[in-house]
């Protein structure tokens, strides 16, 4: 550990221990990540499809925003040290789009607009637990947020809530995505600090 | 904040680059395996406020380089460069 | 932990607070004194880490204000919701001591030398390293024409201000304030554009070695707009600052 700087605290604040998971540290605000240039799909271009089924499944924005959707209120927590309570989100849960596909894969990935990647388990994205989520805070999800869509699974840190999502191909194999295999842990649950390889 | 002032570039990873190469490397050489275009490192599009560091080419845009760091590891992915070129002192 | 420099292999460094400088309102130079410091080459720049008693840990990179061979110094601009800036700005004081490690960029450098012109051009903090040149410059006396355009919000905002109304021989400043300016003013009134390149960058023909430095909008619109004038890419060197602080 580097030398103690008199009175250097940072900006974090502390939260309730129950809500908060280890080593991690409350914000008010919605930090922006991204690890590129944000994509622009206009909606008239956009569909969001499951593929590796008996079939592939395709949905316009315009059929999309006809499945039944759900809103949802969830703390979210980022690998980088953030979580933030009580966000509100609007889309339609994975359950339903999964409904719509034959298959027996136990895992899936997410293709996004950019080329960004992420790997989940079936069950991670299942029975309540993911939503691909086109509005937050009451209002059409942000492009820097990942807007049109993207993946919401709170329940794992938030690189795995792939911004700009547009696919999740389903697979037998768990295999690494765009930070799964270089460093970040293959399933990353806050709850038990799965931040890196090995955690 | 707008992610275009967060696009930076080679020279603000300098410092952890220095870490792995054990020397400076800002102005070493990288080709792009993508679309093969060579400039210093320097001038790669970095975007720092991801959970890692992914330095991009300015040409075509495609990942040169990702770095995680834990506190007791660092994971660098170097396959989106087809070479580097590191000039000896 | 400080450590001992290996050749080439940079670690961290126990730098203090032995004075500072109040540049402008909110931007503030500091100068360090650090075990171990080799020196640095104009241009570069320090990496600059604060740790909090709990071990918390936060790191930030600031350019080297002073010339080389003069003592360390850096130049901090306090950014709205910054988290490292506003201690460095508001808070450290004489004998606060934080790591450091550097000097770091062997691309971003002048040596200050050289038959062909040089252009400096600065967006708000981003002087901070054309500083160091410029310092460097007069200090060995160089003949090389130097133009720096430097641009600002406000006349108040102007970094080194009293400094660069001396400029020395064969350096020539260009200011633009962007957002007001006193009675009086004779200098630009606007944002960077191609015309204001057109004025104050030599032909393209010249051979010009350009040194752009400032947020992404800002280098990236200058750089090309001197493109655009037919100034060789690989002329122009540029470094992004961050607006994170």
């Amino acid at each position: 550990m580097g030398i103690i700087s008199r009175g250097f605290r940072g900006r974090r604040q502390d939260g309730p221990p129950d809500r908060v998971p280890p080593g991690q540290y409350l914000t008010d605000d919605f930090p922006v990540l991204s690890a590129g240039p944000t994509p622009h799909t206009p909606l008239e271009e956009w569909t969001f499809s499951i593929t590796g089924g008996a079939e592939p499944v395709t949905w316009t924005w315009d059929e999309f925003q006809q499945l039944p959707r759900e809103r949802v209120t969830k703390d979210i927590h980022c690998v980088t040290k953030w979580s933030k309570l009580d966000t509100t989100w609007e889309g339609v849960s994975v359950d339903t789009l999964l409904e719509a596909v034959e298959h027996d894969a136990g895992f899936v990935m997410a293709f996004c607009d950019g080329g960004y990647t992420t790997n989940l388990p079936l069950e991670d994205v299942s029975d309540g637990k993911a939503w691909v989520a086109y509005t937050y805070d009451g209002e059409p999800l942000d492009p820097e947020h990942g807007g049109p869509a993207r993946l919401l699974v709170p329940h794992l840190y938030f690189w795995k809530s792939a911004k700009w999502v547009r696919s999740l191909d389903l697979r037998d194999e768990d295999e690494p995505g765009f930070w799964e295999s270089n460093g970040y842990h293959i399933r990353g649950d806050p709850w038990l600090e799965q931040r890196y390889w090995g955690d | 904040m707008k992610v275009e002032d967060m696009k930076l570039d080679g020279n603000a990873i300098g410092g952890l680059l220095s870490e792995l190469f054990g020397t400076d490397v800002t102005d070493s050489m990288g080709v792009c395996a993508s679309c093969g275009t060579m400039g210093p490192l320097a001038t790669l599009d970095v975007y720092l406020r991801a959970p890692g560091v992914v330095g991009r080419c300015r040409t075509c845009g495609a990942v040169m380089l990702k770095i995680v760091r834990s506190p007791d590891r660092i994971w660098l992915d170097l396959r989106g460069t087809q070479s580097l070129q590191i000039t000896a002192q | 932990m400080a450590g001992a420099a290996l050749l080439g292999r940079l670690t961290w460094l126990v730098a203090e607070v032995v004075d500072s400088v109040r540049e402008t309102p909110r931007v503030r130079t500091l100068v360090l004194d650090a075990d171990g410091w080799a020196g640095h080459r104009a241009g570069q720049h320090v990496d600059v880490r604060l740790t909090a008693e709990d071990g918390y840990q936060a790191e930030r990179s600031y350019s080297i204000a002073s010339a080389p061979g003069e003592p360390l110094e850096i130049t901090i601009e306090e950014l709205e919701d910054g988290e490292v800036s506003p201690y460095l700005v508001g808070e450290a004081t004489d004998g606060d001591r934080f790591e450091i490690r550097g000097p770091i960029g062997g691309y971003f450098v002048w040596d200050g030398t050289g038959d062909a012109p040089v252009l400096l051009v600065a967006g708000g903090s981003g002087v901070v390293p054309l500083a160091s040149m410029i310092r460097h410059r007069a200090s060995i006396g160089s003949r090389t024409p130097t133009r720096l355009l430097y641009s600002s919000r406000t006349y108040e905002d102007v970094i080194y201000r009293a400094e660069l109304e001396q400029p020395a021989d064969g350096l020539e400043v260009f200011h633009t304030l962007t957002r007001s300016q006193p009675p009086g003013w004779t200098g630009y009134s606007r944002r960077v554009d191609q015309e204001m390149l057109g004025e104050v960058a030599w032909p393209a023909a010249d051979g010009t070695r350009v040194f752009i430095c400032g947020s992404t909008r800002f280098v990236d619109a200058a750089a090309d707009g001197l493109v655009a004038m037919g100034y060789p890419a690989l002329s122009i060197r540029t470094e992004r600052f961050g607006a994170t602080g």
